[in-house]
């Protein structure tokens, strides 16, 4: 099929027909900063950090198609400014402490934010109580850290078939869930070798016991930005390789 | 003589990490010192904070001292930085905002192992806790933030000659972290 172009801050950017203006623009290399987004699973564009302007329009990189001609404009400091906004309130609206994480360094929401340049929280945190779920013998869900990406969600329903992952309630009370009677990672039927096992982009869904073998200041972000080294793709919070 | 920039510091909920690692300048201690001179900071333990020109906080605000010094910094200083982690947005003690005050403090110093004497102390010399431990921007307005956990001496060095030269502040990516 014939190859089309679009721009994406004035750089042109092949596509073939059916693809996203992410899919482009990850084909070509170029940066759209993202969380809920990974190119294995259906887009569902609710982070809302890859909004772009197509033509002058906000519209969210990963659902959008390309279509030839479109100008759009992605690294301009009006929506960066956004994408700090957005990561403040995701840093407020969860529990998220790096000194304490041991995906610190692997973190995606991490990396996110220094691409941005984020140097506070900004808002008033909401330091949420939420459980922790270390019911299963090799894996640990930190619900404190949860940033709604369902990555889990689409990975274990579309991938593993297993459908252990849920989001329930609606708005600012949105939560991560468990498909069990107990609602406990132990009571289901997740494993090491789930797809959902090694997706989340923070320090959510944890390998137990593997957690510090690459060193803080070794790490996929310690050294060089999102930009440059992609998404975080670690087996678990602690390694250095990706898969 | 050019009139020497005054700088103030302070740890609040912090665990004095950022001063050490502030410390670790070394000798370039001695470069800053012909630049600056310090009013209160734990090195020349002067006890209240004069009119300064830069003020650098450790720590977020978990009791009723904490929020003094913090308003007290912020009256005095033209430019206030939040230095560190706990600042930034509590850090580790923020991790007892999970709980009850009551619920903490029973298992410090009542439930806890190995408390001979159990009691919740109640010196009126001790300042009171508050509820929440909160970031130091949920209290007064921040001019400029240094996160890390701590944020590095080459982090710290760096931004203090922007600061001091005018400059933007402009750290490397590798000074820029949030552990
Ligand atoms: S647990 Fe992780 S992968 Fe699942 S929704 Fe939360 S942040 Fe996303």
């Amino acid at each position: 099929m014939a190859q089309q172009i679009i721009t994406i801050d004035a750089q042109e950017v092949p596509f073939q027909e059916g693809q996203t203006i992410m899919d482009a623009a990850m084909s070509a290399g170029v940066y759209i900063p993202h969380l809920c987004h990974n190119p294995e699973f259906k887009p569902q564009g609710s982070c809302r950090l890859c909004t772009v302007e197509v033509n002058g329009k906000r519209m969210a990189a990963c659902t959008t198609k390309a279509i030839p001609g479109q100008e759009i404009q992605n690294n301009i400091s009006a929506l960066q400014e956004n994408r700090r906004a957005l990561i403040q309130m995701l840093f407020v609206e969860g529990n998220h402490i790096c000194p304490g994480c041991p995906k610190t360094g692997n973190c995606q929401l991490q990396a996110v934010a220094y691409y941005v340049g984020m140097l506070s929280s900004h808002y008033q945190h909401f330091y949420p109580y939420r459980e922790l779920d270390a019911s299963h013998p090799n894996y640990v869900v930190d619900f404190n850290r949860c940033i709604l990406c369902e990555l889990c969600v689409r990975a274990s329903r579309d991938v593993d078939g297993k459908n252990i992952f849920g989001i329930s309630g609606r708005g600012i009370k949105s939560h991560l869930v468990i498909n069990s009677t107990s609602g406990k990672l132990g009571d289901t039927d997740f494993n090491v070798d789930d797809r959902a096992a090694l997706v989340c982009p923070v320090g959510a869904i944890l390998r137990k016991r593997l957690r510090y073998t690459t060193p803080i200041g070794e790490r996929l972000y310690d050294q060089q930005p999102i930009n440059v080294v992609g998404d975080s793709t670690q087996p678990h919070a602690g390694a250095k390789k990706q898969w | 003589m050019v009139d020497k920039v005054r700088i103030a510091t302070t740890s609040l909920a912090g665990c004095f990490g950022c001063h050490m690692s502030f410390l670790d300048i070394d000798e370039k201690l001695l470069d800053l010192i012909e630049l600056v001179e310090f009013d209160r900071t734990p090195i020349t333990d002067i006890k209240t904070c004069g009119p300064c020109d830069v003020g650098l906080i450790e720590g977020g605000v978990c009791n009723s001292h904490n929020v003094h010094v913090l308003k007290e910094f912020r009256e005095n200083c033209k430019t206030l930085v939040a230095v560190g982690a706990c600042a930034f947005n509590g850090g580790i003690p923020a991790l007892r905002n999970h709980y009850e005050l009551k619920d903490c403090l029973e298992e410090s110093y009542i439930n806890g192992i190995g408390i001979e004497n159990p009691q919740i102390p109640n010196d009126p010399e001790v300042p009171l806790l508050l509820d929440k431990v909160h970031p130091v921007h949920e209290v007064v307005s921040i001019d400029y933030f240094l996160p890390g956990c701590p944020p590095s001496a080459e982090a710290i060095w760096t931004f203090l000659n922007e600061l001091l030269s005018g400059q933007e502040i402009v750290l490397p990516y590798t000074a820029l972290h949030y552990d």
